[in-house]
């Protein structure tokens, strides 16, 4: 599959792990890494047992229990029989494999798209895929990482391989300053709010420009993690030495000879000059402010001086009944009732760290619930030796034991029917958090803010008092 | 499936995301069985789990195979669930402008055929239905069109590639499909350019 002529990242990755490719047939696409978990996996295992065969490549999967799990008191069992179950049903299911799993108690178990970077599984050039559509996180590193549904995880299992349409590349560029207090959650709430939540459909997304050069990983990952909510097949930023800073010495990082080899072969995948994209998009960094969604959508998202804009169809209308607000209203002064900083958007240390460093010495406010929830034990423990444990404990906010939490309402943690919550999680869809619960996306930064005034303001001026 | 001729559910909805189309607490099962039960299940039952009374699922009025939704259909978490529930609920056909991308693969990975179709012919089906919820669609999956009974001048064609056609037609298994590539995916790890250490 190899040509002079100029080649974009995507292309580069994509091409060098098609074992087949047919006229109007679906590329069979060679997997390096499949994680799983307890919720996308269970059928897919029930089907190679239905088959008798082995899975393919025990070696390159990994697996983790973070859906279900409770976020206090993990050394008990789980409360609730289903999660439980399903959670068992995982260990079983790795045992009889011989699956790698970091279950509950482990040090390494957290949300699969947390620990695969924090452990140094996730690299450069690698194909990646997880019954998760968040998977997305993982092209951070110049991997080609997407999310896949159960069928396609035994697709996996059993062969290593994948059907695949190859998707249309987009670039997205994000050049210039970013404003004092603007994050990479704002960049990509930004993006999707003028893109739509399926702007992207159909496009495999390459971000790019200095803005996004000059994140950090955990800046990256937050943006590769929400290419899924424009509707991208996944998110891509090419690897430079931010990212070999980042992965070098992890556990699983390649060690030695293995490591300049490694590096001198990431450093051939960033896009030819001249390579051409399907569609682009160009954006001024200084143009973003912090964002905050309004709507049951990612893409319905504004700047936090704005007011929440007219509904231009039915379905705006309906987001806005649930959602509980008016047309004209504005963003700034809304009250909230629960603050989640979590998630594999946001739960990674930086995060914790940017959180810590803005309460410090400030408390939230009354009736207002905090809770922060690290993205894996690593992060807790980073966490805990950083004292950052005891800052959040002087704001009263509470820090939690790793997992999925209130992302999605399929733990213990939700928030009640329509309280509103500040999230740095992806997803403010109907009953994301829990039935009824009303969720507002932003940074870590706007969230923490929130907390401590009680109501939505505007990050920036209380950066400029500090 | 070649040719499907059914009444619709018409769900005037857009960016219908998988939330909703089966909540997350509901995704708790470890077999493909039974989630056609709690297909919408927060737009279809109150906090009581009665059924609420506007939400089209409950209105006998609606009845069919295929499902008529707004564009975006779809979109968020790619749990293949959401598909499980459509197929298990009786919906062979899931029609829209727009489809996500990854529920559009899970739903063809389980032989429900997810029909994009115009804005126009969208809009032209959904006030059909709503002036007359006995009109039927007809879908010939072989030549890849599908047209309003009685409007068959005004057919629409759609796009699916040859191997999800056959499979569909065949009921044919994707992992049967890899496991007879057997060598060549062997042969491919054995020449890449660069392997991995993990």
């Amino acid at each position: 599959m190899s040509s002079n002529k100029p080649r974009t990242l995507f292309e580069k990755v994509w091409d060098s792990h098609v074992v087949q490719r047919k006229e109007n047939y679906p590329d069979v696409l060679y997997i390096d890494t499949h994680f799983i978990h307890e919720v996308t996996s269970p059928q897919a295992f029930n089907g190679l047992r239905a088959r008798g065969i082995e899975l393919a490549r025990v070696d390159q999967t990994w697996g983790t229990a973070d859906h279900n799990v409770p976020t206090k008191d993990q050394h008990l069992p789980i409360k609730e029989a289903l999660s439980r179950h399903q959670v068992e049903t995982l260990h079983k299911n790795c045992d009889e494999f011989g699956v790698k799993l970091y279950g509950l108690g482990h040090p390494f178990q957290g949300i699969v798209h947390v620990i695969g970077p924090e452990l140094g599984v996730t690299q450069p050039g690698k194909t990646i895929v997880c019954g998760d559509s968040h998977t997305s996180t993982h092209g951070a590193f110049g991997s080609i990482a997407f999310g896949i549904g159960t069928s396609q995880v035994e697709q996996v299992m059993s062969s290593q391989c994948t059907l695949q349409n190859k998707p249309k590349a987009m670039r997205i560029v994000v050049d210039g300053e970013l404003q004092e207090g603007i994050t990479a959650k704002d960049i990509v709430l930004y993006v999707i709010s003028k893109l739509s939540a399926s702007g992207g459909t159909g496009y495999f997304v390459e971000f790019a420009g200095s803005a996004i050069q000059g994140l950090s990983m955990e800046g990256r990952m937050t943006v590769c993690n929400m290419s899924i909510e424009m509707g991208a097949r996944g998110g891509i930023i090419a690897p430079d030495q931010t990212t070999f800073d980042y992965l070098e010495g992890r556990e699983f990082s390649p060690k030695g000879e293995a490591w300049d080899k490694s590096v001198a072969y990431w450093k051939s995948l960033p896009t030819d000059d001249g390579a051409t994209f399907d569609a682009e998009h160009v954006y001024d960094a200084a143009d973003i402010a912090p964002m905050v969604t309004y709507g049951t959508n990612p893409g319905m998202g504004v700047g936090v001086d704005q007011s929440v804009p007219t509904p231009e169809s039915a379905s705006d209308k309906k987001a806005l009944e649930y959602m509980g607000l008016k047309e004209g209203e504005a963003i700034i002064g809304k009250p909230i009732d629960y603050v989640f900083i979590g998630s594999c958007t946001n739960a990674r240390i930086e995060d914790l760290r940017a959180v810590a460093e803005f309460v410090k010495g400030k408390k939230k406010a009354d009736g207002v619930n905090v809770w922060i929830v690290p993205g894996s034990k690593q992060v807790e423990k980073q966490a805990i030796a950083e004292g950052l444990d005891k800052i959040y404990a002087e704001a009263g906010f509470e820090l939690r034991e790793p997992g999925c939490s209130a992302c999605l309402g399929m733990n213990e943690d939700k928030v009640p029917a329509g309280m509103y919550c500040i999230s740095t999680s992806n997803r403010n869809f109907e009953g994301r958090q829990g039935p009824g619960a009303r969720t507002l996306l932003a940074s870590p930064l706007t969230a923490a803010a929130a907390a401590v005034n009680g109501h939505i303001v505007d990050v920036r001026e209380q950066l400029a008092t500090v | 499936m070649k040719y499907t001729k059914s009444t619709c559910v018409p769900l005037k909805i857009e960016n219908v995301d998988t939330d909703q189309i089966i909540p997350a607490r509901f995704l708790k099962a470890t077999t493909k069985e039974g989630f056609g039960d709690n297909l919408f299940r927060d737009w279809r039952y109150d906090k009581q789990d009665q059924p609420i009374a506007d939400f089209v699922l409950n209105q006998d009025t609606y009845k069919g195979e295929i499902l008529v939704a707004g564009k975006n259909f779809g979109c968020g978490s790619s749990r293949e669930h959401a598909a499980w529930a459509i197929g298990d609920y009786g919906f062979k056909i899931v029609v829209s402008s727009f489809f996500a991308d990854i529920f559009r693969g899970n739903s063809l990975n389980n032989g429900i055929l997810p029909l994009i179709v115009s804005e126009e012919f969208l809009a032209e089906l959904f006030t059909d239905i709503e002036a007359d919820p006995s009109t039927t669609l007809e879908v010939d999956l072989e030549s890849q069109t599908a047209w309003i009974s009685g409007k068959e001048n005004n057919k629409q064609s759609f796009e699916i590639d040859d191997y999800k056609k056959m499979c569909l037609i065949n009921g044919y298994d994707d992992i049967d499909y890899l496991l007879s590539l057997k060598e060549e995916i062997a042969q491919y790890e054995s020449n890449r350019a660069y392997t991995f250490n993990v």
